[in-house]
């Protein structure tokens, strides 16, 4: 796709999760993003991002830190499809994604 | 009238004689009636070069007709007209100047024609006075801006000329009163001419000519906001502001502004409200236009008063069916007043929520972006502390001893305040921010070489910036590094928000001034447009028993 942007973050620290069903929020529609979030192996937090919005990693890079931050959990992939969602919108899916996972609350 | 016309103290009177005659002298003007094909010769005999003009531009209302007629005077005749007039919104507005009709400019709005303003004014072909509020400019038309000659629209008249304006009755009264009783001339475009008005909102010896416009006036849905476009984050900020201010300090008077985040609010009052148990005790008298939004909160017995600045297309029928609810004259319709209910705005109500476009760290507010002019309108009044006030109700109270507690000397007078809240999110569309380190106000200020930036509402009147990421208390912060740093932790990702002082956002929410949804016992995921009391059109046009018909662009059924 022509225009698209992506994106790929690692953090690492956090709680490893036990093993969980995929968890998929949020439609891929104009200002608005899909997030799935996977198991994975390993002790990491890995994100990966396709954009519309090109130039914004920085900001990116921001609310995915904060959202590591406050989940605290690793031994996942998280999955991201973007058309333009504002920070606000992306830090919701996100949470409630985390939400839709058995054992990812603290 | 002869010794009239010689005496030094009657040179208005005099003058405006002289005016009526040449009027009189015309074909197609028969006593006050005048033919629609005779209008451009009336305006050419009445208007004389450096008039001040009153050419009636309301929010929605407009006499469009007559501003089509001053576009084609002849400008050998008339010339360097000084337009005072509340709102730009139609062409016309505009062409009087880049006609060489009008050269001089005074005004409270311009949304509409803010880019093309901003370009005459670049041309050299505009002068602009000042950019006013609305209560401001009235004031003025009373003091040293009184017109002249004043084109008004109203929906009919009766023969000898009295006014029936229909629920726009808006700006009216106060251009007429002006302009009436200081020897000037008030010519009315009406869309009807009729036996027996419904009910006279202006007396016709206040008017001196009516001309029945081939069209109707042109009125604009301004207010209608389509509940199908409210996003979960604006519901999350819309349960902030009823849990986290509105309940806090039992606001029983407001204002609303006029985008999506406020009819949240109003759609959320039903639903979350009325679960917090907090019907009859928040948002019972309101100074609104009515807002469709509105309804569900209405119908649902929360609304006790709503005074209106003008009225909203399609509301018609509700209002007149709701009387207990509306200010509604004789025949029943809506009784709007602009100047009134901006003053009851500014007066009378506990608390004013609205949005901007950008806010800087001192909460400094403003709509004003490059290249467009687009003034102020209402918020200014409305979103600032009543210094005048003296009646105290809990709201203002509490207000007032947040701002003050602790304060010595005269700064530390017991006294009330307005709640001025800002509700914005963080991000705009297309990623705008809507914090920055500096306005654009200030770079628009030295383009346009105006004595002061355009600020919209000043930061020490607002009391409150609630973003999705929070409320911030600015009644609590005791310095000027307190208050930046309240808003940048409320800022969000934007810039702004992430130069934060982490440590001093924390020790700001550990004494309230900085509250996330957490510490208000929201939980973000609950913010679902499940929510809102009505989450469609068709919704509103149910709630209100089939009373509502919203204009044909906002139906899709």
């Amino acid at each position: 796709m022509t225009g698209m942007e992506s994106l790929h973050f690692a953090f690492d620290g956090g709680r490893v999760l036990a093993p969980f069903a995929p968890a998929l929020v949020g439609v891929v529609a104009s200002g608005n993003l899909e997030v799935l979030i996977e198991p994975a192996t390993g002790t990491g937090c890995r994100v990966d991002i396709d954009t519309s919005a090109r130039g914004f990693g920085p900001i990116w890079e921001a609310v995915l830190r904060d959202f590591h931050d406050r989940h605290a959990v690793a031994g996942l992939v998280v999955s991201i499809h973007d058309m333009g969602a504002t920070p606000a919108v992306v830090s919701l899916r996100l949470d409630q994604a985390m939400s839709a996972i058995a054992g990812a609350q603290p | 009238m002869s010794t009239l016309a010689d005496s030094p103290w009657t040179r208005q009177r005099s003058n405006r004689a002289a005016r009526l005659a040449r009027a009189a002298a015309l074909a197609g003007v028969r006593a006050k009636t005048v033919q629609a094909d005779a209008i451009v010769a009336l305006l050419e005999a009445l208007i004389e070069p450096g008039d001040r003009v009153c050419l009636e531009g309301d929010n929605q209302k407009q006499a469009d007709f007559l501003a089509r007629a001053l576009t084609q005077v002849s400008p050998e005749r008339v010339h360097d007209l000084h337009m005072v007039q509340s709102v730009l919104s139609l062409p016309e507005h505009l062409d009087v100047f880049e006609l060489g009709i009008a050269s001089k400019l005074d005004f409270s709005f311009s949304g509409p024609q803010a880019a093309r303003l901003a370009q005459l004014l670049g041309q050299g072909k505009l002068q602009i006075g000042a950019i006013h509020t609305y209560l401001e400019l009235f004031g003025r038309y009373f003091i040293d801006l009184t017109p002249k000659v004043s084109l008004i629209a109203a929906q009919a008249a009766d023969a000898q000329g009295n006014l029936y304006t229909g629920p726009n009755t808006e700006d009216t009264p106060a251009i007429v009163e002006a302009t009436a009783f200081k020897s000037g001339i008030v010519i009315a475009q009406v869309d009807e001419i009729v036996d027996k008005l419904p009910r006279v909102d202006i007396p016709a010896d206040w008017v001196d000519f009516v001309v029945r416009s081939p069209e109707p006036a042109f009125i604009e849905p301004l207010f209608t906001r389509d509940p199908a476009q409210i996003s979960e984050i604006q519901v999350l900020m819309a349960m902030m502001a009823i849990k986290g201010i509105y309940a806090e300090y039992g606001v029983q008077s407001l204002n609303h502004g006029i985008g999506f985040d406020t009819a949240a609010i109003e759609l959320l009052l039903p639903t979350y409200g009325e679960r917090l148990g907090l019907k009859g005790k928040i948002c019972r008298n309101w100074a609104l236009n009515p807002h469709p939004a509105l309804i569900p909160a209405i119908e649902a017995g929360w609304v006790e008063s709503v005074h209106s600045f003008g009225s909203e297309l399609g509301m018609e029928d509700y209002i007149r069916a709701r009387p207990d609810v509306f200010f509604t004259g004789p025949d029943g319709s809506l009784r709007s007043n602009r100047a009134f209910c901006q003053a009851a705005g500014h007066y009378a109500c506990d608390l004013f929520i609205g949005s901007t476009l950008q806010m800087d760290m001192m909460g400094n507010s403003s709509t004003a972006t490059l290249g467009r002019i687009a003034g102020f309108g209402g918020a200014p009044n409305m979103g600032a502390d009543a210094r005048g006030r003296r009646h105290a109700s809990p709201a203002w109270l509490k207000a007032g001893r947040e701002a003050r507690d602790g304060l010595p000397g005269v700064r530390g007078t017991p006294r009330g305040q307005k709640l001025v809240v800002q509700m914005v999110e963080t991000f705009r569309e297309h990623m705008q921010p809507a914090f920055v380190e500096t306005l654009d106000a200030w770079q628009l200020a030295e383009q346009a070489h105006m004595p002061l930036p355009p600020i919209m509402i000043y930061g020490d009147d607002v009391t409150h910036v609630l973003t999705e990421e929070g409320i911030a208390n600015l009644l609590l912060c005791r310095d000027d590094e307190e208050r930046e740093h309240a808003i940048r932790g409320v800022a969000g990702f934007t810039p702004s928000g992430q130069k934060r002082d982490r440590a001093m956002v924390e020790k700001l929410r550990a004494r309230g001034v900085i509250r996330r949804p957490a510490d208000l016992g929201i939980d973000p995921r609950d913010a679902t447009r499940n929510l809102l009391a009505a989450r469609s059109m068709r919704d509103l046009v149910r709630a209100s028993g089939g009373l509502y018909q919203p204009p044909r662009r906002f139906r899709n059924w």
